[in-house]
């Protein structure tokens, strides 16, 4: 279990607690909250789950994997720090874990 | 309209669960009720055929909300009942346990339902479909080492349980009516690609064969007839020919339909501005194509959703969005984007024989469609080609050794 805050672009917080196992994107969704749309719902095949993690969780959260390395290339407002959460599987280390999210999905 | 209305929502899929949510999310104050024929609330049905029947996922994580969101967000969500009856006069509903509802807004998201094939056997046990939870329950109680499954249709969906079958363990044979794999809906290079891709592992297929007949042993299918006479032994067998919107409900009330409830750019109705139509039942505009069509996708069915939930709560409407979906089979990630219309000329970029490769579908110098195999960058650069419908040149599209980055950016001036 880890509580996991999700911030919207426009500021607005949401703290939640996502079970291990699942994914950031997943407890986003379970929970109603708004600004990731999760479209594919987790294939890794849609890039609408973008995330920025909080510098101080980037090592936790691990690397991007090669597929999702191409489709962030191709979103919209990539940081070095950008995400696709549907491939952060939740852990109790990633206990506290901070996540803005970018202001639209494509 | 008024934030006190009652929205009842008939169908708990992908597109009517989202909906609900959504109404909720945008801020949607009046009661929100949600009525499914399933005993289960909304899911997700893609991973059936894939991540679910080959045991990587649970029922938690197919549900697309927790159950107890729906009580926490008071939306009554009705489960294993089924409207029978619509009156748009009196704006109630009719469900199967004999109550009725009263509404001031309807969302239809019925769905489709599998096509059954007329031929003798039809009823027997392990002759099965896949399109809900309870199909793929009995699908992978029947499927593992040491049994035969048949699939009977050579679409996305029968691609996809062959893939899980034999990751399964199980022998795999498909039937295909046609002389091609997914005849209906990729190009050629992409059929005989897959069909490589699948005789690899294993599978054997059957083309340009009909079934007539499925053959029975004290009740249980024990084989498949075909129409040269063969019969080829099963265990089980899967029929996924296509599917039909479950519209009858919206005809017998009069609204306009053809193959699905005729809806405007917000999901509404253009017989009825109380009723809104999304998801597989829906028969809608698609602007970038210049033309209405029915789809059978979850991006569709949210993109619906998102219509419904926008006009309902007064937000302005969704952007423009160019339609696409996604199969996975074996180490594959098929990502299609836009439909192959008007098309008058097929170029691929890459190999096929790498196993990595995009085919791009073109109208003069646009992009009209692209299916891309392992291949994100032209996939996420065509999908938003397609929908800038800005041209492209067609040399460096060609050359997989230029970036799709630089593709996009050298585009011929418009």
């Amino acid at each position: 279990m880890a509580k996991i805050t999700y911030i919207e672009h426009n500021g607005a917080e949401h703290v939640v607690d996502v079970k291990n196992g699942l994914s950031v994107m997943e407890g986003a969704v379970k929970n109603n909250i708004p600004g990731i749309d999760a479209d594919c719902g987790g294939a890794c095949a849609c890039a609408t789950c973008h995330v920025y993690v909080k510098e101080e969780w980037l090592a936790k959260t691990g690397e991007r994997s090669a597929m999702e390395e191409s489709m962030l290339d191709f979103a919209e407002g990539v940081e070095d720090n950008s995400r696709l959460s549907c491939q952060i599987k939740v852990t109790d280390e990633l206990d506290g874990l901070i996540v803005t999210m970018p202001e639209s999905q494509h | 309209m008024s934030d006190a209305a009652h929205v009842v929502i008939i169908g708990a899929g992908h597109a009517g669960g989202t909906a609900a949510a959504l109404l909720r999310q945008y801020g949607h104050g009046g009661p929100i009720t949600l009525v499914g024929t399933e005993p289960i609330a909304p899911y997700q049905r893609p991973p059936l055929s894939k991540a679910w029947l080959k045991g990587e996922a649970d029922a938690d994580s197919l549900a697309l909300k927790p159950v107890e969101f729906y009580a926490e967000n008071d939306i009554d969500f009705r489960p294993s009942v089924t409207a029978t009856a619509l009156n748009r006069g009196a704006k109630t509903v009719t469900l199967s346990d004999g109550s009725s509802l009263a509404y001031d807004i309807l969302i239809l998201a019925t769905g489709a339902r599998a096509i059954a094939l007329p031929i003798p056997g039809m009823d027997l046990k392990g002759v099965l479909f896949l399109r809900t939870a309870a199909d793929a329950e009995a699908l992978k109680a029947t499927i593992g080492p040491g049994k035969t499954l048949a699939v009977v249709g050579g679409g996305y969906i029968g691609l996809e349980v062959a893939a899980s079958g034999r990751a399964l363990g199980a022998e795999v044979f498909v039937v295909e009516r046609e002389q091609r794999l997914l005849a209906r809906v990729a190009c050629e290079t992409l059929s005989t690609f897959f069909k490589a891709y699948h005789e690899k592992h294993g599978v054997r297929f059957e083309l340009g064969a009909t079934v007539t007949g499925f053959e029975g042993e004290g009740g249980h299918i024990t084989g498949v007839r075909l129409d040269d006479g063969r019969v080829l032994a099963c265990d089980a067998a899967v029929v996924g020919v296509g599917a039909v919107p479950n519209d009858e409900l919206a005809k017998d009330a009069g609204l306009e339909c053809a193959r699905g409830v005729v809806v405007d750019l917000d999901a509404r109705s253009v017989t009825d501005p109380s009723v809104f139509a999304i998801g597989d039942v829906a028969h809608r505009p698609m602007p970038i194509y210049d033309r209405m069509f029915r789809m059978e996708s979850v991006p569709n069915a949210l993109e619906q959703a998102k219509q419904a939930a926008s006009a309902i709560t007064g937000r302005p409407r969704p952007a423009g969005e160019c339609p696409w979906q996604w199969s996975d089979q074996y180490d594959l990630k098929l990502q299609i984007a836009g439909y192959a219309f008007d098309v008058d000329e097929v170029l691929v970029r890459g190999d096929p024989a790498n196993g990595k490769f995009a085919v791009f579908h073109l109208k003069g110098d646009q992009i009209q469609a692209v299916e891309a195999i392992n291949s994100p960058p032209e996939f996420m650069m065509g999908k938003n080609l397609i929908l800038s419908r800005k041209p492209v040149d067609k040399a460096k599209l060609a050359d997989p050794t230029v970036s799709m980055k630089e593709v996009a950016a050298v585009s011929a001036p418009s």
